[in-house]
């Protein structure tokens, strides 16, 4: 769904001021019939909630403010002037991985920075997207050694931007190849997306804390004094 | 630095300290080197500080395999006053690569030390604090060593998947 701004076939500037008129006829009640029929035409765009709603969504992705390499450096770039991402709505980077639904894997991934990452990943809320830039993360590059862990091992990746470091017009061109993605699919948490349901590690509460719970239900019950009806 | 008879003399002052105590001398390139035994090296360092080099610069370590004695351990150290550098080094054999520890003379020597044990697992004896610095705790092994695989993912392309079917696994 492309939306293009300017002037349709028929709408030239005089055009303008007719319009005005005409809604101001609609709102007093003066249209009706095939003229009312054109008004609406013109007006109205009718689509699913669904459709509506990824619209607005893969206009306004929150980017976590996330950088691990080199590559964050072309990252930061593309919100700068030149490659300004803010065209797209995507300039509110988040601090916080509970506000932001995009993290940018931006550079090599060491063995012991892979659980804080899955952590920041898990921490954000669905719908959440990930993008791994450049080489290492993706295939770990020229860093290829003893020290460091491809993304894919460990978290789920939507879109690799490949490079070293890719310029940030190829993080742009990424982000918006995510911006299609989430326009032409369905909503659906990444466990949907990648068929990983069934692989959640559930620790489950350990016997103090059932019998802590268990008391406080108690004490909340009690509170509330004798149920009635 | 100092000069190649300088190094002479520094070598028969810790021998006169200690007989064991310098094992060679090596004066390359104007650096000069003074290799010491491993269970000498805390007093051989001790009596370079009072030589006035006061500050120890760098602990590295070095794996020469397949060589032996396979590892060794380089201390570099600087007299402020006169600018003055000397290298001293320890050899230990790759089957019992035990040096004392240096820190509770020279505090700075503790990351390093740690960092020589985490990458080529060089022991030293009476450090507070021996474990890894670099690598996650339970990595296993030393990946500085030499006969370390260099590791590392192997790189799957178009081009080749389909000789490893279902790679991902």
């Amino acid at each position: 769904m492309e939306i293009i701004r300017g002037a349709g076939p028929g709408e030239g500037h005089g055009d303008f001021r007719a319009k005005q008129m005409r809604a101001r006829d609609m709102l007093r009640g003066d249209l009706d019939g095939p003229e009312l029929e054109e008004y609406v035409e013109q007006r109205v765009l009718t689509t699913t909630l669904e459709r509506a709603l990824n619209w607005a969504r893969s206009n306004s992705l929150f980017p976590m403010t996330f950088g691990l390499a080199c590559c964050a450096i072309e990252m930061m770039a593309i919100v700068g002037a030149r490659v300004d991402i803010a065209r797209f709505g995507f300039e509110a980077l988040r601090a916080s991985p509970r506000q932001a639904d995009l993290i940018i894997l931006s550079g090599r991934v060491s063995i012991k920075m892979a659980p804080i990452i899955r952590r920041l990943y898990d921490q954000m809320l669905e719908p959440k997207w990930a993008i791994s830039m450049g080489a290492c993360c993706s295939s770990m590059g020229v860093f290829n050694n003893y020290a460091l862990t491809p993304a894919d091992k460990f978290m789920p990746i939507d879109v690799h931007v490949p490079g070293c470091p890719p310029r940030p017009e190829a993080l742009m061109h990424g982000v918006l190849r995510l911006r299609d993605m989430i326009q032409d699919h369905e909503q659906e948490g990444w466990r949907d997306r990648y068929g990983a349901r069934g692989t959640e590690e559930v620790v489950p509460p350990s016997e103090r804390e059932v019998e802590m719970l268990r008391q406080a239900t108690q004490h909340s019950e009690a509170e509330k004094g004798p149920r009635i009806g | 630095m100092p000069d190649a008879p300088g190094l002479e003399l520094i070598a028969q002052d810790l021998r006169q300290a200690d007989a064991e105590s310098v094992v060679d001398t090596v004066y390359f390139r104007d650096r000069a080197t003074l290799v010491v035994a491993a269970p000498t090296i805390r007093a051989a360092l001790g009596h370079l500080r009072d030589k006035g080099y006061g500050a120890l610069m760098s602990v590295h370590g070095v794996d020469y395999w397949p060589e032996e004695p396979r590892f060794s351990v380089l201390y570099e150290l600087l007299d402020m006053r006169e600018v003055d550098r000397i290298t001293v080094k320890v050899r230990v054999p790759g089957d019992d690569p035990i040096v004392p520890s240096v820190t509770p003379e020279w505090p700075t020597a503790d990351f390093q030390e740690r960092e020589v044990y985490d990458m080529f697992g060089v022991l030293f004896t009476d450090h507070p604090d021996l474990r890894r610095i670099l690598m996650p705790e339970d990595y296993e092994g030393h990946p500085q060593r030499r006969d370390f695989p260099v590791g590392g993912e192997p790189v799957h392309f178009t081009a080749n998947e389909h000789d490893t079917p279902r790679y991902w696994e």
